[in-house]
């Protein structure tokens, strides 16, 4: 069985579905921040399979701007949760309206 | 000589410098006497330059100092010909006078020095008016006149009347400048450059191929003409002159009488050539001349004050002198220029020193019989009385004869202006007879406790020169000797001009005019010389009140134009500005912070609302997308 | 080559990190250090008006180097006659204004900070001969200038300091989108994008692109003037300004717009300024009449002073829009005259507030009495301000009046009337200020100037003279650059027939 791009097309977006139905349906504001790993790392998938394929290097450098940006993005993240669990003792999402406007 | 002919400015400018910074440590009377000494330098350069001229040796000369404006033709250059000639000697010449006058009758001003930088840069302004080259440095004096007539009137600005009439001056001044400044943006255009050797040649003007329509010229013209009635104050920018009375009365002498005032006159007559080839601008500019002649005379019937009876005489006078540069008699305009300045400053510094003598009483219907107090300063009056009446042999009578006789010799509609000059001149006769009259003649009619009293030697020189001058310049140009005519003929060089009748009508209309003067004299004398309580209306015992106040011009003027251009001001100011134009700019600011304000509640700041946002809108885009097929 | 003019620019940005390193005890020094900065700025100004060569229509002292090369940004920097002696005019009002901040009693360091930051971004702005560090700089300005309204101005000072920055930065989205398409257009027709100036006056645009472009630098430089109906932001922000600031702001600023129309519409969008003309030269009209009327009837003397500007600044758009050489030159000459005097005007202004503490025409009166000296100062300055001959403001209004003739004859007979018009508010006010009695007891113990304020004057009192007298130097460093945009346009453009008419 010869494993084509398309493969790596479907899992990907496969990955991308699970992360986007985990931060629209979870409460936790963890579980959320996986999500959102799982998406951008489906994204990565389909990049540097499109690079495989096409034979362009700038694929897979894309894929190492989105791991930086997604670690930084993570420590912001978690530094502000562990901010508000010290204040609220709770994770729930729809508890935080803070920035409403 | 001719070529350090600049010197003549740089003296009084000097002078202006040196007083305005060591002015008050030089004290009275120093001060003056370095104005004084400086302006009397530059006259005797002048006449020094002046001789070829009189030797009939040179025709002119141009003397370059420095470039000013390159790119307009307007360079600091000056022309040293007969006509400026002429000019500089007379405003050197009673310019001198009039600061050694000055020293006697600014004493004890605690302004003193200050006068006198003022009166020393004036000098030096109209200097570069008359000297200049071009009509760039025509008009940087032009403007420079003003602002120092300015400074003048509105010496005593404790005084809110003086400051009022300073700035009103200025900016009546400013209307006419106005039009000369449009005129200048024509001469530019047409002629390449703001030079008198190539604006005012006809060589220059074909060599340089340039063609010249009868409307083009006749708008240059009467917009230049526009300038001359600001600075000339006549018809219908004349009213600051009344108001500029204000001053001291020197100034009144220097500037609104003899110097500055007659700006217009000049500037006409050097620009001679082109009014020659625009009768219609021409014939306006008599006309304006001889109906500001009567206008004005009409008006000095009736007034009180001392100086502004000779406010509306100067302006009268000026009026004669357009009338003869409009028919193309500039010499007899240059003539009456010149004479008129000696008998009217004459005059005009005998009602300074009555004045002085009087403690600043104004009125004349409360002096009267002065004659026995001030035996000196009524000889002189007498004088410049008979002078500008126009009384053989005195100097006024050959000037305005001059004027009155070519303008009947030109024939035709000119026999109305002649007609109106004559009437003039009859008017003339009995206002300063009434002046004269009231002032020195007759009964005294003042307060016991005033004791008039002859003026300081330093004014009483200045009027017995002058005196002796408004008797012996009227010479200088007499039908049998045209001695004047011949020294400006470089001047006028390709210049049409029109001359005295052929035959016996010179002499005919001599007598006439004379008859006249002496009739209205006789009259006013008659009226006038009385003693006690007078009569001041020039006919019967009605108020007379529409001349006396000047026909209201002045009120129309507030009503007509000063008012609708403040309200119109105010509204632009508060109502378009800062209601429309910055309520717009405000008004979209508002509409911006609205417009955030209305959509604030959707950032509800639950992170899933957003989320389902995002989604919703992927969703939507892929069905767009769809819906358009993927190719 | 030693590079002056980079110095000039990095010098006072040095500077304003040097003066914020000075600890908070110490803060008293901030204001010779700046002074000494800004004085070494204006001795390299001065030589480069020195040795500039003043027949060369081109750039001089030029420097160039690459910034980001495959965009195409560099840093070039050069100076010509057009721009010239506006940096001067910069370098040589800041010491000035640097010296008349005695009003400032707080926040010295941060003052001197912001000052300095301002004259690196003027003169930046100026000397850039690359069109996005050309933004940078007209952008970076506005920082300074914020802070100094916003921290040291008047009461209603905030608003007054978010009015001049949204206004204007409105202004720059157009400024920079022109640009970006400007650049585009380059890597278009030459291969490679380009900002550099000198590049993009090789670019073939077509004319209705022009038209466009010329729009978008058109707004950006109109609200800077300020052009009629762009100007209300200009009132408030003298008004609210500190002495300095407004100072800056008339002297230099404003001329940031009219030197952009210059330097960049007419030479890069010939067609189109030739088109836009009317419009322009309408709204310069509009701007000398509307403004001087409504000067006329302000009852704040800060106010009545910036409305001037917005008459002055019209006679400057007149002049470019005539397209000849005598109103290009005037209108670069009025650019300088104009920092001068008016520069001179909000400073004795602020001479009289510092004392009485208000601006309202009505609190004063006779005051020439007790002040000769500030009176004698005002009334000269207001008669440079108003156009008398022999004085500097005289010489651009002239050349422009008579070099705009021949081509908007209707429009500059109308803006001669402007030349009336100033004379009545400024002697108008002088008279309601100076003259009659004095009769408020507020207004009698009055001192006059002192030492150190009549020191303020002088220079400027030189210069409004020698301006006035011999503008000979100033018109001859002028000339070449004006001639070569007015020679470029006329190639470049088709002319009405009607200007053809006019110019023999």
């Amino acid at each position: 069985m010869i494993v084509t791009p398309v493969w790596y097309m479907m899992l990907a977006a496969a990955l991308f579905v699970i992360g986007a139905g985990g931060l629209l349906l979870r409460r936790n504001a963890l579980i959320m921040f996986m999500s959102i790993e799982l998406m951008l790392n489906a994204v990565n998938l389909t990049f540097v399979a499109a690079a495989r394929q096409l034979g362009d290097i700038n694929g897979q450098v894309s894929v190492f701007f989105v791991m930086v940006v997604a670690a930084a993005e993570v420590v912001v993240g978690l530094a502000i949760m562990v901010a508000v669990f010290r204040r609220r003792a709770s994770a729930s999402i729809d508890e935080l309206a803070e920035l409403r406007g | 000589m001719t070529e350090f002919i600049w010197i003549v400015i740089a003296l009084p400018l000097l002078g202006a410098v040196v007083l305005h910074f060591l002015g008050s440590r030089l004290g009275e009377p120093r001060a003056g006497l370095v104005g004084f000494g400086m302006v009397g330098a530059a006259f005797v350069i002048a006449a020094i330059a002046a001789v070829p001229f009189f030797q009939g040796e040179s025709h002119g000369e141009q003397v370059f100092l420095f470039d000013w404006i390159e790119g307009l033709g307007a360079a600091a250059s000056l022309l040293w010909d007969p006509l400026s000639a002429v000019m500089t000697l007379v405003i050197t010449g009673i310019g001198a006078l009039i600061h050694l006058y000055s020293i006697g009758y600014m004493h004890g001003d605690p302004g003193f020095s200050r006068f006198f930088t003022y009166l020393n840069l004036f000098i030096a302004s109209m200097l570069i008016l008359v000297l200049g080259d071009n009509f760039g440095l025509l008009f940087v004096g032009w403007e420079l006149v003003g602002l120092c007539s300015y400074l003048l009137i509105s010496f005593w600005n404790e005084k809110p009347s003086a400051a009022a009439a300073g700035k009103k001056a200025f900016i009546v001044n400013r209307i006419g400048d106005v039009g000369f400044l449009i005129a200048l943006m024509l001469i530019f255009t047409t002629f390449g450059t703001l030079a008198f050797d190539v604006v005012l040649s006809h060589e220059a003007w074909d060599v340089n191929g340039i063609e010249l329509g009868v409307g083009l010229v006749t708008a240059i013209t009467l917009l230049l003409l526009v300038g001359g009635t600001g600075k000339s104050a006549q018809l219908p920018l004349y009213m600051w002159l009344p108001d500029a009375m204000e001053g001291p009365t020197p100034v009144s002498a220097l500037i609104h009488a003899a110097t500055m005032v007659t700006a217009g006159v000049y500037m006409i007559a050097r620009t001679a050539v082109l009014f020659e080839l625009a009768p219609v601008s021409s014939a306006i500019v008599a006309s304006v001349g001889a109906v500001t002649a009567l206008f004005a005379a009409s008006i000095a019937l009736k007034q009180r004050d001392i100086k502004r009876v000779l406010a509306y005489s100067t302006i009268s006078q000026l009026g004669y002198m357009f009338l003869a540069v409009g028919v193309g008699a500039y010499v007899a305009g240059i003539f009456h220029l010149f004479t008129h300045a000696f008998f009217k400053a004459l005059l005009f510094l005998g009602s300074g020193a009555v004045i002085h003598a009087m403690a600043d009483e104004q009125d004349i219907g409360r002096m009267g019989g002065l004659r026995k107090a001030m035996p000196v300063t009524h000889m002189t009056q007498v004088v410049g009385w008979l002078a500008i009446i126009g009384i053989f042999p005195f100097a006024g009578f050959w000037s305005k004869d001059e004027i009155l006789a070519v303008t009947f010799g030109k024939g035709g509609g000119y026999y109305v202006l002649w007609a109106i000059g004559l009437l003039t001149a009859l008017l003339t006769a009995v206002y300063m007879t009434r002046w004269i009259a009231l002032t020195f003649w007759g009964e005294k009619r003042y307060a016991d406790d005033l004791h008039p009293h002859e003026a300081p030697g330093t004014m009483v020189l200045p009027l017995i020169v002058l005196a002796g001058f408004s008797v012996g310049v009227g010479f200088w140009n007499t039908p049998f000797l045209p001695s004047m005519e011949h020294f400006l003929e470089p001047a006028f060089e390709g210049v049409e001009q029109a001359h005295l009748p052929e035959g016996l009508v010179p002499w005919v209309l001599a007598a006439v005019s004379v008859g006249v003067a002496v009739v209205g004299a006789f009259y006013a004398y008659r009226r006038y010389r009385g003693a006690g309580a007078v009569e001041l209306a020039p006919i019967g015992k009605g108020s007379w009140s529409l001349v006396e106040e000047a026909y209201r011009v002045d009120d129309l003027a507030g009503r007509f134009i000063v008012s609708p251009g403040r309200a119109v001001s105010n509204f632009m100011a508060f109502v378009v500005d800062r209601d429309v134009i910055d309520g717009a700019v405000n008004g979209l600011a508002t509409a911006v912070r609205t417009a955030g304000e209305r959509l604030r509640p959707l950032q509800s700041g639950f992170v899933r609302q957003y989320g389902l946002g995002l989604v919703a809108g992927t969703v939507g885009l892929l069905v767009w997308f769809a819906s358009r097929g993927l190719g | 080559m030693f590079p002056t003019l980079s110095v000039m620019i990095w010098l006072p940005v040095l500077g304003a990190a040097i003066v914020a390193t000075i600890p908070r005890k110490r803060s008293e020094i901030a204001l010779p250090v700046g002074l000494g900065f800004a004085a070494l700025v204006l001795a390299l100004a001065g030589n480069v008006v020195w040795t500039f060569v003043s027949g060369d229509a081109d750039f001089q002292f030029v420097e160039q180097a690459t910034i980001y090369a495959p965009w195409g940004i560099t840093y070039h920097l050069g100076v010509d006659g057009i721009s010239l002696l506006l940096v001067a005019l910069t370098a040589f009002l800041m010491p000035i204004g640097i010296l008349a901040s005695a009003s400032v009693t707080e926040r010295h360091k941060e003052y001197m900070a912001a000052m300095l930051m301002l004259e690196a971004g003027l003169l930046g702005v100026f000397l850039s001969l690359d069109l996005v560090l050309f933004f940078v700089f007209f952008e970076v300005m506005l920082v300074p200038m914020y802070f100094i309204i916003g921290i040291w101005g008047g009461e209603r000072r905030v608003y007054a300091a978010l009015k001049f920055f949204l206004y204007t930065a409105i202004g720059s989205a157009f400024l920079l989108a022109g640009i970006i398409f400007l650049g585009a257009m380059a890597s278009d027709q030459l291969g490679t994008p380009s900002f550099d100036y000198t590049v993009l006056l090789a670019l073939d645009i077509p004319p209705s692109t022009q038209r466009w472009l010329f729009v978008g630098f058109a707004i950006a430089f109109a609200i800077k003037i300020p052009l009629f109906p762009f100007h209300t932001w200009l009132p408030d922000a003298h008004v609210e300004a500190p002495t300095v600031g407004s100072v800056m702001l008339a002297g230099v600023l404003l001329k940031l717009g009219t030197y952009g129309l210059i330097r960049f519409n007419l030479p890069l969008f010939p067609q189109a300024s030739v088109d836009f003309a009317g419009v322009m030269v309408a709204l310069a009209v509009i701007g000398i009449i509307y403004g001087a009327l409504v000067a006329i009837v302000q009852p704040d003397i800060k106010r009545l002073v910036a409305y001037s500007s917005v008459s002055h600044l019209g006679f400057i758009v007149l002049g470019t829009f005539a397209l000849s050489a005598q109103g290009l030159s005037g209108g670069v000459i009025q650019m300088v005259n104009h920092g001068l005097t008016t520069g001179a005007l909000f400073l004795l202004v602020g001479m009289i507030y510092d004392r009485r503490h208000t601006r309202q025409i009505s609190d004063y009166g006779g005051i020439a009495r007790v002040m000769p000296i500030f009176a004698g100062l005002f009334l000269f300055t207001a008669f440079a301000s108003a156009g008398l001959p022999g004085l500097n403001g005289f010489v651009g209004e002239f050349l422009v009046l008579l070099g705009s003739y021949a081509r908007h004859p209707a429009a500059t007979i109308t803006a001669a009337f402007g030349v009336l018009l100033a004379a009545i508010y400024l002697l108008w006010a002088y008279e309601r200020v100076f003259t009659g009695p004095n009769d408020k007891p507020e207004n009698q113990g009055l001192k006059d100037l002192n030492a150190r304020e009549i020191g303020i004057m002088v220079p400027l009192v030189a210069m409004i003279i020698f301006l006035g007298v011999y503008p000979k130097p100033a018109l001859d460093r002028i000339g070449p650059s004006v001639g070569a945009v007015v020679e470029r346009v006329e190639n470049a453009a088709v002319l009405p027939t009607e200007w053809e008419a006019a110019t023999r």
